[in-house]
């Protein structure tokens, strides 16, 4: 039986903690929120893009996007609410593209319903716009080879897989998530790392995302053993 | 009282691990919280379960008072009412009363700690202590709802608050343009408090038996305290809507204030209204019968929470962590617990309630789902050992100004 090849350098799983910091900012129309959302700093456009997954983590797959479920709910355009939870978000690599793409989507249906500017909300029904501040730690998990990574991806929490996968890609600016970075970079699995990098974590609740890393991470060892 | 370990089949060991990770960090840290009583109302509750978890876990946390005379304490209950909306006359010499009691608090509460922890309006001026304290990091924890303060007591507080070095709010509805951090810390529930924890089938049935109602038939209930804002007459109108199709009995439960004529008024408007219908029963319970109420919750089929106006709303709070189908107006702190047609049921009128429980009633699968979702969320999103985590980030947060920080 062949061993599992050892990584360079081990993988450490790190988490994160957020604390809400109020920005005493709000909107009570789109042209309020739009000008904000352009003018806010980037904490705030992740936290309203990157809430609900963490809060919901348990619900079926449902877009993370809080303008979206405002403009929905609130302010009763359905169809701008639509173009804002179908944006992507996987395809953008910062904050400030993803912000660009959201202040795009909005302007160009402004530009075609200029109406939806005369709807306002009632009181107490504004947009209140949040900053989220993240606190990141390390855990006692690391992993050398791919039966340690799966057994620790298995044992962390939900909050450390947040982390590797969303945070760290989007974030903290890395581009790829921290998974397919190290098993590339350190284990040169780099079609397994490639399959990590290709999904969309935002279709997926974060325990069914959870399960997926394991099955993919054990269809490489049992591939691994018997070569 | 519960100890924190107690916690840790509720939450799992990974988050109370979190906890001790963080009060770590904050090793040699006193964290002195000052408020105006040891005992009766949320923040004297909220601190005596919240003091001892954060000394369990290693940190130096304490709590002292500031003094007051009845001048003192009258005109700071006028203030807490103008600063929640409510029309109050307020006087000069309420504020002078006010100044004077804060002076000699300043200088006699013996104040020492790293973090000051200032909890609502009452001992908001000790913050002139500050600048003889300058190793130390001052919050005002504002626990009113202030989304629409009477302006002369908000214009009154603003100096004082603006000297802080952060402030925490529990909706984000109730934040404030201000020059200083501000953070969101939501309310919570104790799962192992006689209000929230498990029952067993004899209790809850002992307090049926006891107040009467059948077990024949689905019940729906609203626990609030006999108050207009609460709507108990609405919640009447919703269930005469439902029993036209759906044979159910309805509860309306909560506390009545003796010394208060307008829960006298509306108690007696909500018997007036609830007529000789067997099935309705309006029940005057006394403050401090927590396991009842929680036998009553757990004995619902739907809880509905139909306020017309809501702090937090932690009656819903409670009714979620029983894996109850909800259907609450969308107010307040409702719509941050109720993810309509996720974890509960939203409404903004007598018709849309009703149509509502009816649904929840019709398709008990749905409700059991919906219930089943508003008991996670409140799992992960509102239950004690989060507000421990808050706090101890907040203090935290004072010795970080960045948005990402590496522990």
């Amino acid at each position: 039986m062949t061993s599992l090849p050892k990584a360079k350098e081990p993988f450490k799983f790190y988490t994160q903690i957020h604390i809400p910091e109020l920005t005493g900012l709000r909107a009570s129309n789109l042209q309020e929120l739009l000008g904000l959302i352009k003018t806010v700093p980037g904490s705030v456009i992740y936290y309203h893009t990157h809430r609900f997954l963490q809060q919901h983590q348990y619900l079926s797959p449902e877009p993370p996007n809080d303008f979206a479920y405002w403009i929905t709910g609130i302010i009763g355009e359905a169809e701008l609410g639509e173009a804002l939870y179908s944006i992507d978000t996987i395809q953008y690599t910062t904050i400030r593209e993803l912000r660009d793409e959201i202040i795009r989507t909005i302007e160009n249906y402004i530009e075609k319903h200029p109406r939806a500017l005369q709807r306002f909300t009632m009181p107490g029904e504004e947009f209140h716009f949040i900053k989220s501040v993240s606190f990141v730690c390390q855990t006692p998990y690391t992993a050398s080879d791919l039966n340690e990574f799966q057994a620790a991806l298995q044992r962390v929490t939900l909050e450390s897989i947040y982390f590797h996968m969303f945070e760290a890609r989007l974030r903290i600016g890395k581009g790829i998530n921290d998974f397919s970075n190290w098993l590339e970079g350190s284990l040169s699995e780099n079609k397994l790392a490639n399959k990590i990098a290709s999904l969309d974590p935002y279709t997926h609740t974060m325990e069914n995302l959870r399960f997926t890393l394991v099955k993919l991470i054990e269809k490489q060892i049992v591939s691994s053993m018997e070569k | 009282m519960p100890k924190i370990t107690e916690y840790e089949p509720i939450v799992g060991p990974n988050t109370i691990e979190e906890l001790r990770l963080l009060a770590g960090k904050l090793q040699g840290k006193v964290i002195q919280n000052i408020n105006s009583t040891a005992v009766g109302g949320g923040v004297a509750e909220i601190l005596n379960r919240m003091v001892p978890l954060l000394q369990e876990l290693g940190m130096d946390a304490r709590w002292d008072f500031i003094k007051g005379g009845e001048s003192f304490f009258n005109a700071t209950k006028k203030f807490h009412n103008a600063l929640h909306g409510k029309a109050e006359e307020i006087t000069p010499q309420m504020f002078e009363a006010f100044t004077e009691t804060s002076q000699r608090n300043i200088d006699e509460v013996k104040l020492y700690g790293d973090v000051m922890l200032i909890h609502d309006p009452q001992p908001i001026a000790l913050i002139k202590k500050k600048d003889s304290m300058p190793n130390s990091k001052w919050i005002w924890r504002c626990h009113i709802d202030v989304s629409t303060p009477n302006k002369q007591v908000w214009d009154f507080l603003m100096p004082f608050i603006n000297h802080y070095d952060g402030a925490v709010f529990s909706a984000p509805g109730f934040s404030q343009p201000l020059p200083i951090r501000q953070f969101l810390i939501s309310p919570s529930i104790d799962p192992l408090s006689d209000k929230n924890k498990d029952l067993p089938q004899e209790t809850i049935d002992a307090v049926l038996e006891k107040y009467h109602i059948p077990s024949d038939k689905p019940i729906i209930t609203q626990i609030s305290r006999f108050d207009y804002l609460k709507d108990p007459v609405g919640v009447i109108e919703a269930y005469r809507l439902v029993k036209k199709r759906n044979n159910c009995q309805l509860i309306i439960a909560g506390g009545t204030a003796t010394d208060d004529p307008e829960s006298t008024r509306v108690y007696a408007e909500t018997r007036e209204a609830a007529g000789n219908d067997p099935d309705i029963h309006i029940l005057p319970i006394p403050s401090g019968s927590d396991l009842e109420i929680n036998a009553i919750q757990r004995a619902s089929t739907v809880i509905v929470q139909k306020s017309l106006r809501e702090g937090f709303g932690l009656t819903v709070t409670e009714a979620l962590w029983k894996a109850k189908p909800v259907v609450a107006s969308s107010t307040g702190g409702i719509p941050l617990q109720v993810k309509h047609k996720y974890s509960g049921l939203l409404c903004h009128s007598v018709s849309g309630a009703a149509f509502a429980i009816k649904q929840l009633l019709s398709s008990p699968e749905y409700a059991k789902r919906l219930g089943e979702n508003g008991h996670e969320h409140v799992r992960q999103n509102f239950l004690l050992t989060r507000h421990l985590k808050d706090y101890m980030l907040l203090f935290l947060c004072m010795y970080h100004p960045e948005d990402i920080i590496y522990l």
